[in-house]
């Protein structure tokens, strides 16, 4: 496999014709990762033994497992996988096997998936950066010295730096979309409950979703074919028809309505990102697109909503680390809440604790009315809003983050600065809605921007077919980064 | 409602989250939750009179399915993930409660 960009359609159709062997092709994946990763550092765990045997009973079995066969897959590392540690980025679960694989891992193996490892991310998927990842930061692949987003920035690395070609993130408030947008990539956020969290380290539970990563929209679509769907594991999976996702792609996108929220995007947008989000909007007029303004009147409280609703749900979702059931124990604890109270202290690092700090006391006797209830209020408004758009327009385009990657370091001392990060992500989920980052260009010192577009509930489809359009028409799907080390390479931040 | 927390107050909720926080994260969760706080607030100076709060965005209502017994997870990988418990007798250690 000369390219290491390869797509996965690509790849699995060489794999198909005989032109190269599923176990060729995760060996050309291993080396890649053996040579990028001291580096890059996108994954917690490799299981090379596991992905070899595994492609040796793709190549043995003669016929193709299905449309994904032979393809390699990173997951984050909150997914859980039968006989894989499963750590969420947390010291907690820093020895945990998992006893069961999630319903997404059957599922890709079920389409002939190679699953390679599991990879970095902020400690139970809070943060923008990967910086709170207790066993330290990925690095962004276009600039080793940048964070590559978050929280599931390792699997946006592993894809951005043709390591796999695909990688499964989770997102709760942007944390597939923004490290997508920072490192180049597609990345996709489901429609809340298009995708079974069974086996998903739960965060906060209205509002997570699992979502692919790839190098082109028709990769991503491909995925959300394998992994959508009802499952009696999870209640909140709907059962929903799916359309057949990768059939979407070959539509243009003519006639479609785009809303712009201008609104949003007054204060806090880097120039160059507002430069190259009008040139999409310009070409995707070309593509017979019609460009609307529109309001979301209520989208300006999304970050505090989002923070709000949140931590109250992750606060109540992490009492279970408590050292009984998994994970680490204090030692030597002389009463029982002694050892649930150092457990969590030394298990859980500052980011956690502060949100299960502000989520705790927002539910809080006295609190509760007047924080959280009033959060879930605002979320409605929030919806409604969108509903109301949807009325006149198909899609919802903004940039998907305000600004291109930040350094390491510059922001992790300011967790408010931190959340700013999510400020065009956090609505769609509150809204329940699927939403899809693109490629659109990069900055004069060459760091990518991604485009979001917003979609109806359960309309993945116009969001593949607007990006697969908008994909074909520029260029920015066929740019890579050329991986160099830092010039001045410091040891790997704890 | 006024959003300025006190460092009793980051104590309380320290316990309430079953947290042993040193002081010097009670003196920093003080002023960092504050400031959140304090961002938080225009949330609460919006007019919503009559509107129903989402728990979730996407109302799915109760899903069915029969009861039919299947397998269960493995006791033994179970109880291997546990930091303290006995695989002959099949529980989880814990100090003692009384």
């Amino acid at each position: 496999m000369a390219d290491p960009f390869m797509t996965a359609v690509a790849l699995r159709d060489a794999i198909v014709r005989g032109e190269l062997s599923a176990e060729s092709a995760v060996r050309h994946t291993l080396d890649r990762i053996t040579a990028l990763d001291p580096i890059l550092h996108a994954f917690l765990l490799v299981d090379a033994e596991r992905a070899i045997t595994r492609a040796r009973a793709l190549d043995a079995a003669g016929t193709p497992a299905g449309p994904l066969h032979g393809v390699p897959v990173a997951l984050k590392d909150n997914i859980a996988v039968r006989g894989m540690r499963t750590t969420a980025g947390s010291r907690v679960l820093e020895n945990y096997v998992s006893p069961f694989d999630a319903t997404v891992v059957r599922k890709l193996e079920q389409a002939g998936a190679v699953i390679v490892g599991k990879t970095v991310c902020d400690e139970f998927a809070m943060g923008s950066s990967t910086e709170h990842c207790a066993f330290g930061p990925s690095r962004n692949p276009w600039a080793t010295d940048r964070i590559p987003g978050g929280s599931s920035g390792g699997s946006a690395v592993a894809v951005a730096a043709g390591m796999t070609p695909l990688a499964l993130g989770s997102d709760t408030g942007g944390s597939i979309r923004q490290p997508a947008a920072l490192c180049g990539i597609v990345g996709l956020k489901p429609t809340y409950g298009r995708v079974s969290r069974y086996g998903l380290v739960a965060f906060a539970s209205s509002l997570d979703q699992i979502g692919p990563f790839s190098r082109s929209v028709a990769d991503a679509a491909l995925t959300m074919d394998v992994l959508s769907g009802a499952d009696p594991r999870d209640s909140t999976a709907a059962d929903q028809q799916i359309p057949g996702f990768s059939r979407s792609l070959s539509d243009d996108a003519r006639g479609l309505r785009v809303g712009v929220p201008r609104h949003l995007l007054a204060e806090g947008l880097d120039d160059e990102v507002r430069v190259r989000f009008e040139e999409s909007l310009a070409m995707l007029e070309n593509l017979g697109v019609s460009i609307r303004t529109i309001e979301l009147p209520n989208s300006p409280h999304a970050i505090p909503v989002y923070y709000l609703v949140g931590t109250a749900e992750a606060s109540s979702n992490l009492a279970r680390y408590d050292g009984v059931r998994y994970g680490i124990r204090a030692t030597d604890p002389s009463s029982l809440s002694d050892m649930y109270d150092r457990t969590r202290s030394a298990g859980f690092g500052a980011e956690v604790k502060r949100r299960i700090m502000l989520g705790t006391y927002v539910l809080s006797a006295g609190y509760y009315d007047a924080y959280y209830l009033k959060a879930q209020q605002v979320r409605t408004l929030i919806r409604r809003d969108f509903e109301r758009a949807f009325e006149d327009v198909d899609v919802v385009a903004t940039p998907t983050s305000p600004t291109p990657a930040f350094p390491i370091g510059e922001r992790i001392d300011d967790p408010l600065q931190m959340y700013l990060a999510d400020v065009f992500t956090v609505s769609a989920p509150l809204a329940g809605l699927p939403a899809i980052s693109v490629p659109c260009g990069l900055t004069g010192n060459r760091l990518p921007i991604g485009l979001q577009f917003t979609g109806r509930a359960w309309d993945e489809s116009t969001l593949f077919r607007i990006a697969a359009a908008y994909e074909r028409a520029t260029p920015w799907a066929t740019l890579h980064p050329a991986v160099t080390a830092p010039a001045t390479e410091s040891s790997t931040r704890k | 409602m006024a959003s300025t927390l006190t460092r009793d107050e980051v104590a309380r909720i320290a316990e309430l989250a079953r947290l042993s926080l040193s002081d010097a994260e009670v003196t920093l969760f003080t002023t960092q939750l504050t400031r959140i706080l304090e961002y938080a607030e225009a949330v609460q100076r919006v007019d919503t009179a009559g509107v129903p709060p989402t728990s979730h965005a996407i109302a799915t209502g109760s899903v069915w399915r029969d009861d039919e017994a299947g397998p269960s997870l493995d006791r033994d990988d179970i109880l291997r993930g546990a930091p303290s418990a006995s695989t002959d007798t099949g529980l989880l250690k814990v100090p003692k409660v009384l």
